[in-house]
């Protein structure tokens, strides 16, 4: 008998045999994360109830008792002792007013160009693949606001000789202080090329501006008191996520120099405004401010609620830079230093790109506690989405017991999706440039 | 120097204007082309936005009238709303001509502050709305009830001054916002709920079932409500006193904004007074003689704004009840045009 017949030696590898079914898939991956021992068990028994007592309801009133259409308020109401659902068909009634406020009906087409404008620029600008970044920027930032601002207020605005004369002094400033550089100061034409530019450019672009902003262009008038809705909520979070990025950077630069008026300043600057509420902010401005302004000057109470949430988040935003610029080590500045690079091109280049870049949580966080807070404007009697929502419940043609749960459903909709966007658009810029702190 | 210029360009670059000052109410409003009418933020039937964005209400419709007085043209007004705290700042800076905002006519506000009232457009009320289901039909038999209402008005302590004076006890349940008293007392927290009666009216359509509740006949306090105008400026005054009388004449004369032309060629006397084919009553107060006609053609009679706005076939559902002429059991009465 040959031992042969008794071992066998296998030539070729067994088949490679599937993972047992209840480790792969939904059931393991259910088991490992929802069912792995008792208690988790027990915790997800509890959470599924839990969420079951929230979701339905909410489906069964935004979805499956919603009235989707109707005229007036006959068709959302419920029957008798049946729990009403949402009311659609009234947003839907009112939906352009929560888009445009009361703006004319007719000139709704110069908003809706303002929000195209704004999307085509935006998106690009976004988007780190798309070319021409900078032409985009100047377009966005430089362009966009000032063909936004004509189109929505119509233009035509009359300027004062005296706002004239401010431009004519500006140039003169720079020009005289330029004269001064080189005949007492003794530099030649190049040294003082920068006063000249900055001073004078200036001048130049600021007329230009108001020169664009007064032609007329045959564009009705809107004034912004019958603007509303998601347009007043745009113009405001964005005018002030624009501007108070930029103005709070330099704020948080002014607070770690070491120069003491600018730090002084700028600390003044920051904890003032931080020491006030937003809403004394829009009160002060609305109501005390004209009480300020010399007689018979008042301007726009848009103008002014602006200007007030700007410098506010202004303020909170320095301070998001500056906790960024104090995680850069101390050698970062000495290295830039060793190369030889100035201040500015030093926090351009080096500390700048590295510090904004740690802070993109709490610099969105600040965008989107800017975006909620625009509905208190409704405080000082402007209509922002959410105020548009509130006023429109008092009409009597649309007052059903669920008409108030529906717009608020709405607005809750309409704020959720610009804030989700911001928050995912910050999460995608933190993993494009995360480089060496990623864990 | 600086800090001047800054507003100033500012100022300019917004289109502000500054408002002229000396020139009498009417002369402002001729020159700019509107009435600026100071409304509320938004009351059903009174003065709230439509969906539209356009404001309607019988308060609106003051305003609408005084237009339609001044130049012809019923949309020649722009509408500011103003919150309860604003209105008489509005009023007293010339924010706005006239304040046609559910405001009620008290002494204190006739005379201390620089105003005049034109008169009573709505004679409002603060009234009781219960369930049906309880059976009660007299707001003395609330004794023990749990009252819900807003915090901090007058409606509280009205509330508390009827219960005592009548020796009932009661327990108030107050809220901050109208909203939430509205859901409270749909959700059973309180057995009654007490505000203005043009406001349960308003409040009851929010309601789970608007039919299960009624407004008991009880009107515990008087509230005449009415539009308002800056003392010192008679003729500004004049014409809007007479704008809401011609309303409430026009009705009481049976002219409407259907019939208008035709009862131009009356042969009754106060109609042709009224309507401007006799006499110049117009140019008395500073406006067209055709005043009462634009104003009945444009907006039409106080009754036919009632029933537009408030009336019994709008979803608030009102009767004239104290609001009916004087003729037919109210308290509507306009001195005669003549």
């Amino acid at each position: 008998m040959a031992k042969s017949d008794v071992f066998q030696i296998r030539t070729e590898e067994a088949p490679l045999l599937p993972a047992p079914i209840s480790t792969t898939g939904i059931i393991g991956w259910m088991r490992q994360n929802l069912f792995s021992s008792i208690s988790n068990t027990i915790l997800t028994a509890i959470g599924i109830v839990i969420a079951y007592w929230m979701i339905a309801p909410f489906i069964q009133f935004a979805f499956i008792d919603a009235v989707w259409s109707g005229e007036n308020r006959e068709a959302c109401l419920p029957e008798e002792g049946v729990h009403a659902g949402a009311c659609w068909a009234y947003v839907k009634a009112y939906f352009p007013q929560f888009i445009y406020g009361r703006y004319p009906t007719d000139e709704i087409w110069r908003v809706n160009i303002v929000y195209i404008l704004f999307a085509l620029l935006l998106v690009p600008l976004a988007a780190p693949s798309a070319p021409l970044k900078k032409l985009n920027a100047i377009l966005f930032l430089g362009i966009f606001p000032i063909l936004a601002f004509v189109l929505l207020t119509g233009g035509h605005i009359g300027i004062s000789f005296s706002t004239w004369v401010f431009v004519a002094l500006l140039a003169l400033v720079g020009v005289a202080i330029a004269g001064v550089q080189m005949f007492v100061g003794g530099r030649d034409l190049n040294g003082v090329m920068p006063v000249l530019v900055g001073f004078v450019g200036s001048a130049i672009v600021l007329g230009a501006v108001f020169l664009f902003v007064s032609v007329n262009f045959g564009l009705t008038e809107v004034e912004t008191p019958v603007w509303g809705g998601l347009l007043v909520t745009l113009v405001i979070a964005v005018t002030g996520i624009v501007a108070s990025l930029p103005l709070g950077i330099a704020l948080a630069l002014g607070r770690r120099s070491t120069m003491p008026i600018i730090k002084m300043v700028s600390i003044i600057f920051i904890e003032f405004w931080r020491g006030v509420p937003l809403i004394t902010v829009l009160f002060m401005s609305s109501v005390m401010l004209p009480l300020f302004l010399p007689e018979g000057v008042t301007f726009d109470k848009l103008l002014r609620v602006l200007i007030g949430v700007t410098l506010f988040s202004a303020a909170y935003m320095a301070e998001v830079v500056r906790g960024g610029l104090q995680a850069i080590p101390k050698g970062q500045y000495e290295g830039a230093m060793a190369l030889g690079l100035r201040f500015w091109p030093m926090m351009y280049l080096i500390i700048l790109p590295q510090a904004l870049k740690l802070v993109i949580p709490g610099i969105v966080n600040t965008f989107i506690g800017l975006f909620k807070d625009t509905t208190l404007v409704l405080i000082v009697g402007m209509f922002d989405l959410l105020g548009q929502i509130q006023s429109s419940f008092t009409d009597p043609t649309w007052s059903t017991p669920s008409t108030g749960h529906t717009g608020y459903l709405f607005a809750a909709i309409v704020f959720f999706i610009f804030c989700f966007g911001m928050s995912r658009y910050s999460i995608y810029m933190e993993n494009r440039l995360h480089t060496g702190h990623k864990r | 120097m600086s800090n001047k210029i800054l507003p100033l360009v500012l100022g300019a670059a917004m289109g502000a204007a500054a408002t002229a000052a000396g020139a009498t109410t009417l002369e402002d409003v001729k020159a700019k082309g509107h009435i600026q009418c100071g409304v509320s933020q938004g009351l059903p039937g009174f003065s709230n936005p439509d969906a539209q964005g356009n404001w309607t209400g019988l308060d609106v419709d003051v305003c609408r009238a005084m237009a339609a007085a001044v130049f012809g043209d019923a949309s020649a007004v722009k509408y500011t709303p103003l919150s309860a705290k604003e209105r008489f700042t509005a009023l007293q800076s010339g924010e706005v001509d006239v304040l046609s905002r559910n405001t009620t006519w008290t002494m204190s506000r006739d005379t201390q502050l620089g105003l005049n009232f034109a008169g009573v457009n709505y004679y409002d009320g603060q009234g009781f709305m219960v369930r049906k289901d309880l059976g009660v039909t007299s707001a003395l038999e609330l004794s023990g009830a749990s009252v819900c209402t807003n915090t901090g008005t007058t409606t509280e302590l009205n509330v508390a001054d009827y219960f005592r004076a009548n020796n009932m006890p009661y327990e108030i349940v107050a809220f901050e916002k109208a909203d939430e008293v509205v859901a409270a007392y749909d959700a059973g927290r309180c057995d009654v709920y007490t505000t203005d009666a043009s406001g349960l009216y308003a409040q009851r359509l929010k309601l789970t079932n608007p039919g299960d509740h009624t407004v008991l006949a009880e009107i515990i306090s008087k509230e005449p409500l009415g539009p308002v105008v800056r003392q010192g400026d008679d003729e500004w005054f004049n014409i809007a006193k007479w704008t809401l009388n011609a309303m409430i004449n026009a009705e009481e004369l049976g002219v409407t904004s259907a019939n208008v032309d035709e009862m131009k060629s009356s042969d009754n006397p106060s109609i042709k007074r009224l309507l401007g084919v006799e006499g110049a009553f117009g140019e008395a107060i500073g406006i067209g003689n055709d005043w009462a006609y634009n104003i009945i053609k444009n907006v039409g009679n106080y009754e036919e704004a009632f029933n537009a706005n408030v009336g019994p076939d709008t979803p608030l559902g009102i009767s004239r009840g104290v609001n009916a002429l004087w003729s037919n059991g109210g308290f509507l009465y306009a001195p005669p045009v003549r």
